[in-house]
């Protein structure tokens, strides 16, 4: 190990929605994460400091925060990578509340999943035959696209149309969406195209394409809001669905 | 927004596309050949062609505009969704009563 003598300036968000930005000294280590820091700083410095991670591998989806300015998943961001200048500056995410430290209420963003009709709708009980799904077609590529998506809500915080407009569904709930639109398994997909063409919801995107650009898992969701707005509008000229 | 407000601006879009490029043409049509006012109004004069074709754009630049800043107002200003409806819809009266003033100016006078 080396560069132990080095030390980085860290500003971490303290208390709630009105609270402020506090700096702390943190050793430098090599391949060291974001998420490493944060905890160093509950584990040696404040223990008061709140901060919200379960995996550290990139697989749960629960430590974002706003980096530097950015929304990222701390577990898989190196230092190296985002602290120019050895400065740190760590936030909650944005477009949610902030419940404290680095906290937000998620309960919005899993709430317009369900608005998003984002649970599976069987089509068959478990004693029919299993559908063989051939993994080749265009619709099942278009499904396995987004298949994995962890919910770590960065799209939703670097949305500006989430900003401007609190009703909107978001990329991830709007993602998942396009992921069983697809799913020739599912029965939903009248409510689900019915729920997403609403007011708030796909057509309200402006193709930012920041979501795209943010998501860790590198998936696109601002094609798959393109592809519900283009199976919306047929939906709806078909007068399968209404306005 | 939702899909009928998509359906509309799109459509209305997808109208204007070749209406603005024949409206840029005829721009260029006439400053090139230095037609004046009098030999414009001459040949649109009493024109069905030239009333559906302008009609057709103020009517389509009405409808595309007001659901544009029926947006805008919805995510920018502290208007309400329905106030930010209502004023969309007082701007696109607005501009079919102007375009269509202009049509009428085109062709009957």
């Amino acid at each position: 190990m080396s560069g132990t003598q080095e030390e980085l300036s860290v500003s971490l968000w303290r208390g709630g929605k009105d609270g402020r930005y506090q700096t702390y000294s943190v050793p430098r280590r090599e391949s060291q994460t974001v998420l490493d820091v944060v905890t160093f700083v509950q584990r040696h410095l404040d223990p008061t400091l709140s901060y919200r991670f379960a995996c550290r591998v990139g697989v749960c989806g629960s430590c974002a925060m706003t980096v530097n300015g950015k929304p990222r998943w701390t577990c898989r961001t190196h230092v190296a990578k985002v602290a120019g200048g050895g400065r740190l500056e760590i936030g909650p995410l944005e477009n949610l509340p902030v419940i404290k430290d680095l906290t937000t209420d998620m309960a919005e963003f899993f709430e317009k999943w369900q608005r998003a009709k984002g649970v599976f709708a069987p089509s068959q009980t478990r004693h029919d035959v299993i559908v063989q799904i051939r993994p080749d077609t265009p619709a099942r590529v278009a499904a396995d696209a987004a298949i994995e998506c962890i919910n770590c809500g960065v799209c939703y915080a670097g949305c500006d149309t989430v900003r401007w407009n609190s009703d909107y569904l978001g990329p991830a709930a709007l993602t998942r969406a396009w992921t069983l639109v697809n799913d020739e398994r599912d029965a939903g997909n009248r409510d689900r195209l019915q729920a997403v063409a609403a007011d708030g919801g796909c057509h309200s995107c402006h193709s930012h394409q920041s979501c795209q650009e943010l998501c860790p898992q590198t998936l696109n969701p601002t094609a798959a809001i393109a592809g519900l707005k283009r199976r919306t509008a047929a939906a709806y000229l078909k007068g399968e669905i209404k306005a | 927004m939702n899909v009928r407000l998509y359906v509309w601006q799109r459509a209305t879009a997808a109208l204007m596309v070749p209406l603005v490029l024949g409206h840029i043409a005829i721009i260029f049509y006439a400053t090139r050949q230095s037609l004046t006012a009098a030999d414009i109004l001459s040949r649109t004069h009493g024109s069905v062609l030239w009333a559906s074709y302008y009609g057709l754009f103020v009517a389509a630049a009405s409808i595309h505009a007001s659901i544009g800043v029926r947006n805008v107002l919805a995510e920018w200003s502290p208007l309400s969704d329905r106030g930010a409806g209502l004023s969309a819809i007082v701007l696109g009266l607005l501009l079919a009563a102007l375009g269509f003033h202009a049509v009428v100016a085109l062709v009957l006078m």
